[in-house]
């Protein structure tokens, strides 16, 4: 906040009290109704932030020799937010996964009925826990490879506490029922109006950053990072096009009906795989991953084809989520098709990464940050091919609908996406905050093998729970009819529900140990400036670094 | 119009995808590119952490 010129501090109280007001406004027309509830969240977390800003008004004008640094500020909060939405959203995955094994943990509250709580999960995890680890390392990664400072201090801002306000939005509003039921595009109209905004400010730092560089060529990580925010924008904007009932309420309608709604739903929701989990990520891959080996990257020209391979092929791959339904028979050839050339710049990317380790296993026998890199990338390898495979149509016919779908997800959920994500912020963190080495590395070890243990109980026990599930409904008799009811196969799968909660539980356990390991470096960081500064040590450690321009 | 837009993409489609694969290869395999590239992969790993001026 003290680095915030006083024009900034002006334009983002502007900012806060226009979204109140919004709030106020959304509290007042939804008045009883969940509409009103989600107004009156906008409202009171836009007046807490508005005061935030007031409370250090009258501090100083930052010193101009500030631009001679990077601004770190938003990569640091955003690396905290990111641990959080981590251990709250893998909370709540590790309960909707126990809510299938034991149905009585929904204890009759409506709010707490699966139905409600999985998007909380898949929400969680794919925008509050990756969305937050996405934008905290674009920053630094975009600033460190263009050699030039971020182009102001308050978009940033706005786009890290303004995509925040999103999340808690979407979360809340699905505790209280509010869905278009759209998968990982469940937040209604407003919500949505809203990212659009927040996302146009986060392209435009990245543009008026690039456009600033000092380095004449664009690195690699950049264009996976911009290929990530361009096309999850235009995804973003086609699947959500809708129209509300009115200005005063949360439902609306969509614009498309029938197989168009289903194609252009599973059009948004493979290529959000493939630019929101999969371009960002490997964008912070290929600058994380040689930075801690201490390598450059085995091949730079294998990483341009990857890049343009993922953003031209990945496009078409999504009607492969439409096998055997109304869809035109040659509309799903052609994703079946897309979705096994990908192999190519998939397989490339993870190559690409373990080839860069070479001459560098010693450093991945010792450290597990870069371990976490290794395995992600290991991870990346199989669940592309998995993926590939799965869109054949006839291995779709065994796997579509079952648990084998929930297996796969998980394999890319968390062996990929998660294991980058820990990777990277574990190298990140202490140079975020000055500091030699994190808190405790045999923490970092042991979450490294919490990680692994539980994505491997996880993803076997979902393996075998979905292909015996996807061949007990394949089953036939001599009569020539169903050998097994749809409750035998429920009774099949109990087993491995819990199984897979176990699984769970292990990589939520290994968040937390994250988590807390993430939060010791900070203090750490804080104690020594204190001691250096000669002054009192104020750090109430349940009140870590998680709010802004400190 | 449906019709026509799968006439499109079942054969132009393919050329201009088969011709995006060829363009990129070309790009990233072009010898004069090799310097730049070189030195893109290793200027990441330097220590310096300032902006330049």
């Amino acid at each position: 906040m003290t680095k915030l010129t006083v024009t900034e501090r002006q334009i983002g109280l502007i900012i806060c009290l226009v979204v109140a007001a919004i709030g106020l406004a959304m509290a007042a027309a939804g008045r009883g109704e969940p509409f009103g509830v989600q107004g009156f969240t906008v409202l009171l977390l836009a007046l807490a932030l508005s005061g935030f800003i007031i409370a250090r008004w009258d501090a100083p004008p930052p010193d101009r020799s500030l631009l001679e640094h990077y601004y770190d500020d938003p990569t640091k909060v955003g690396i905290v937010l990111t641990m959080f939405w981590a251990v709250i959203a893998m909370f709540v995955g590790v309960w909707v996964a126990a809510l299938l094994a034991w149905p009585e943990l929904t204890f009759d509250a409506a709010w707490a009925s699966f139905g409600r709580l999985r998007p909380v999960h898949t929400s969680g995890v794919i925008f509050g826990f990756g969305g937050n680890a996405l934008i905290a390392t674009s920053f630094h990664v975009l600033q460190r490879t263009s050699r030039a400072r971020l182009p102001d201090q308050l978009s940033p801002w706005f786009v890290l506490i303004g995509y925040n306000l999103f999340c808690i939005v979407a979360a809340s509003g699905y505790l209280l029922g509010i869905t278009q039921s759209k998968e990982y595009a469940e937040p209604e109209w407003y919500a949505d109006l809203w990212l659009v905004i927040v996302w146009i400010v986060y392209f435009l730092i990245f543009v008026r950053t690039l456009a600033r560089r000092k380095e004449p060529h664009i690195y690699v990580a950049n264009w996976y990072y911009m290929a990530f925010i361009l096309v999850v924008a235009i995804l973003h904007i086609v699947n959500n096009l809708a129209v509300p009932i009115s200005f005063g309420s949360a439902k609306s309608y969509s614009a498309f009906s029938g197989v168009q709604d289903a194609m252009t739903q599973w059009w948004y929701g493979h290529n959000a795989v493939a630019f929101f989990l999969t371009s960002g990520f490997l964008g912070m891959m290929y600058y994380y991953l040689p930075k801690r080996a201490g390598r450059p990257i085995f091949s730079y020209p294998l990483s341009l084809i990857s890049f343009w391979g993922i953003t031209f092929m990945y496009m078409w791959a999504g009607s492969h989520h439409l096998h055997y339904t109304a869809l035109p028979q040659w509309v799903q050839t052609l994703g079946m098709t897309f979705s096994l050339v990908l192999l190519v710049p998939s397989w490339a990317s993870a190559g690409n990464a373990l080839a860069t380790l070479n001459g560098a296993w010693h450093k991945v026998r010792d450290d597990a940050t870069l371990r976490f890199m290794m395995v992600a990338a290991v991870f990346y390898g199989l669940s592309t091919f998995e993926g590939s495979f799965m869109a054949i149509r006839a291995v779709n016919s065994v796997s579509h609908y079952t648990d084998w779908t929930i297996g796969h997800v998980h394999g890319g959920a968390l062996g990929w996406v998660a294991m980058i994500t820990f990777g990277s912020i574990y190298a990140l963190v202490p140079w975020m905050w000055k500091r030699p080495a994190i808190y405790s590395p045999k923490l970092v070890e042991v979450h490294f093998w919490l990680a692994l243990s539980g994505t491997i109980v996880y993803v076997f026990s979902m393996w075998n729970s979905g292909i015996i599930q996807g061949l007990m409904w394949r089953t036939y008799n001599e009569n020539g009819t169903l050998a097994y009811s749809f409750l035998d196969t429920v009774e099949a799968m109990h087993p491995y529900y819990i199984a897979r909660t176990f699984g769970g539980l292990l990589f939520l356990l290994g968040a937390i140990v994250g988590t807390y390991n993430v939060l010791m470096t900070i203090r750490q960081a804080r104690l020594e400036r204190g001691v250096e500064a000669g002054g009192e040590v104020d750090l109430p450690l349940g009140r870590p670094a998680a709010l802004p321009g400190e | 119009m449906h019709d026509a837009v799968v006439a499109i993409s079942k054969s132009w489609g393919l050329f201009y995808l088969l011709a995006l694969s060829a363009g990129v290869v070309i790009y990233a395999y072009w010898p004069s590119n090799r310097a730049g590239f070189d030195r893109a992969k290793s200027s990441i790993l330097d220590k310096d952490d300032k902006p330049w001026m």
